[in-house]
């Protein structure tokens, strides 16, 4: 089985994070630039095990795996912030946000 | 025949996790985002498969198509109807322009640093067995190589799980607190 070489791989995790960042500034919800942030994590993690593969090792998608987990934990914190505005009846809006102290 | 389909499949899950991307930053609806982030995890897990890692796809699927999203979900229902306007909509503004134009800055470093950098090493591809990738070869990786990277990841884990519930609780207080006065 031989499929695309690894510069077709490059050239996605690319676009992928180039369209992340264009989520991260281009958006004012912080939910949403949340999840941009998660593509730009994801365009990294593709990248990652491309080289894993194209090395032959392992080492690579350990990494991916710890990624994945930082992934997770910075969703929990993130989301405990986003409750927290949205109870406090805060516009989501990230560009109103001055300051983090009520 | 084989490699064939091995394309079909690339540029079927290529295609499809970009698509995704762009609904994920262009949709007004954060739940419409999170529906398309949910299908660019989907297709990314497909090309993780067509790299021999069997394992990250599976846990890519189940942790972030599965938890994370669910997460995502249930604090976007929870938030309710916040519709904000699709960042297209409003005609071009600086902010726009400025965001499309580091965008593609991004991109032409991302493609420059790596094609120069690693230009020499990026035709031939090692052969890898069948255990590539294989839960039982990224286990034992972990409890050998690894042994730190696994104990720090549960770590913070374990950090995150507890900043979650105090954010959670000091937010009730607070509004308890603004109820009463």
């Amino acid at each position: 089985m031989h499929g695309p070489d690894i510069q077709w791989y490059v050239v996605l995790s690319a676009l992928l994070f180039a369209t992340g960042a264009l989520g991260v500034m281009l958006r004012r919800n912080p939910l949403i630039i949340l999840l941009s942030v998660e593509i730009m994590l994801n365009a990294a993690n593709l990248l990652l095990i491309a080289f894993a593969r194209l090395h032959g090792r392992e080492d690579g998608q350990i990494f991916a795996i710890s990624v994945m987990a930082v992934a997770a934990s910075e969703v929990v914190v993130g989301l405990g912030l986003i409750v927290a505005m949205g109870r406090r009846n805060i516009e989501l809006d990230v560009d109103k946000l001055r300051t983090l102290r009520g | 025949m084989a490699n064939f389909l091995v394309w079909v499949v690339w540029f079927g899950a290529a295609f499809a996790c970009l698509a995704s991307a762009l609904g994920v930053v262009s949709f007004g609806n954060p739940f419409y985002s999170a529906l398309a982030l949910i299908g660019n995890l989907a297709s990314l897990a497909v090309l993780f498969l067509l790299l021999s890692g069997e394992f990250v796809a599976a846990g890519q699927v189940l942790v972030y198509g599965g938890a994370v999203m669910v997460m995502f979900l249930f604090v976007i229902a929870y938030l309710g109807d916040r519709t904000d306007e699709s960042p297209w909509s409003g005609g071009p503004s600086w902010q726009v322009v400025g965001a499309i134009l580091a965008g593609a800055a991004i991109l032409a470093e991302v493609c420059v640093v790596v094609g120069l950098k690693a230009g020499g090493f990026l035709s031939s591809s090692h052969h890898v067995g069948r255990s590539f990738g294989s839960p039982a070869s990224i286990g034992r990786l972990f409890l050998t190589d690894h042994l730190l990277a696994f104990e720090v990841t549960s770590i913070v884990l374990l950090v995150a799980a507890v900043g979650g519930v105090v954010l959670g609780s000091h937010a009730r207080q607070e509004v308890e607190s603004d109820a009463r006065a």
